[in-house]
């Protein structure tokens, strides 16, 4: 046996990046937008979905609904009458913390894609893994609540950069925290600066037409390319 | 935690090169940015590896520095910690020139020795 040098130089994610794109352009082909939708668990990632979906005047739309196990949150969707497609990421080894272009892939037969002009893809909820594989999708959002302190910017830059808007939730809760909503601002400026972002609570609605509108603008029907 | 999705981007990367020779060094050019745990990285990899032609090689990671450039004014610096804003212009136009890698550079692997014809 002797032994030889292999030169390789390949991004180790090119296989997924490969993959996000097939899943894109059957998107595009379908007409439809998608929308990756992250942050950590318990931050109203599905609130967020609830409050708005139905609401989007002209804008068809559909979930994606990614979890390690369990179907919890596709049934709070169910009474909303709009297509909730449930992929679960527990088949893999202890169930996969994020969801990748594959398992995307997968999904893509069960999705009805001729009957939606906006997709949105719920990921798993963790503020590491999700900003590390692209699904095929044409928006990333990511939210942060401000329960979750004013440093989450600094200790998680991959995922405050990795997204093209930044929901900050929950700030009906602001009188009885100590957080300073400027300061997060702040850092989210320093590690993504001039990234969009909409302030507001979901449960009072505050600021929800924000992201309602934001959604209107990425949704605006599509044609499809035969 | 990612580390374990990330090795097994590396086990699938190697095993497409390696072309069924045993691998004993893989070497790989690690990003600031890309926070990846070096320790756990190495911890996974050897896990990951197991049952593949990875199983039992050294993982050599390069940790890249991360350095921007901004596209406003050209300065050019290395930062420790992630923050994005050019510090000459105050610009936000700032693209990563290094750091934002995690790439598989070469693998050394075991070639059969050849049956020289008698």
């Amino acid at each position: 046996m002797h032994r030889t040098k292999v030169r390789i130089v390949e991004d180790a994610l090119d296989a997924n990046n490969t993959i996000a794109s097939a899943n894109r352009a059957d998107f595009d082909r379908a007409g439809v937008k998608v929308v990756n939708f992250m942050s950590a668990p318990g931050a109203g990632k599905t609130t967020l979905l609830e409050r708005v979906v139905t609401d989007l005047p002209g804008v068809r739309v559909g979930v994606l609904e990614g979890d390690v196990e369990g179907s919890m949150d596709a049934d709070r969707l169910a009474h909303l009458h709009i297509p909730v497609t449930q992929l679960n990421t527990g088949a893999g080894f202890g169930g996969e913390c994020h969801l990748d272009a594959n398992m995307v892939r997968s999904a893509i037969p069960a999705l009805p894609l001729d009957d939606i002009d906006l997709l949105l893809v719920e990921n798993v909820g963790n503020l590491v893994c999700p900003a590390e594989f692209r699904i095929g999708e044409d928006a990333r959002v990511m939210v942060t609540a401000v329960t979750e302190g004013e440093d989450k910017p600094l200790k998680y830059p991959l995922m405050f950069r990795a997204c093209e808007l930044v929901i900050v939730n929950k700030i009906d809760l602001l009188p009885h925290l100590d957080f300073d909503l400027e300061k997060l601002l702040y850092n989210i400026d320093v590690v993504h600066p001039d990234v969009e972002r909409v302030v507001l609570s979901a449960r009072t609605g505050e600021g929800l037409e924000a992201w309602r509108e934001w959604l209107l603008r990425l949704g605006a029907r599509q044609e499809a390319i035969a | 935690m990612h580390e374990l999705s990330l090795s097994s981007a590396i086990v699938n990367t190697v095993v497409k090169h390696a072309a069924d020779r045993p691998v004993t060094t893989v070497y790989l050019r690690v990003g600031a940015l890309r926070q990846v745990v070096s320790d756990t990285l190495d911890f996974y990899f050897e896990f990951v590896a197991r049952g593949t032609v990875c199983e039992g090689a050294r993982l050599e990671q390069e940790l890249i520095p991360a350095s921007l450039r901004c596209r406003g004014c050209g300065q050019e610096w290395q930062i420790e910690i992630p923050a994005f804003r050019c510090p000459e212009c105050g610009g936000s136009e700032v693209e990563v020139a290094s750091g934002d890698e995690f790439e598989v550079e070469a693998i050394d692997v075991e070639e059969a020795q050849c049956i020289a014809p008698r």
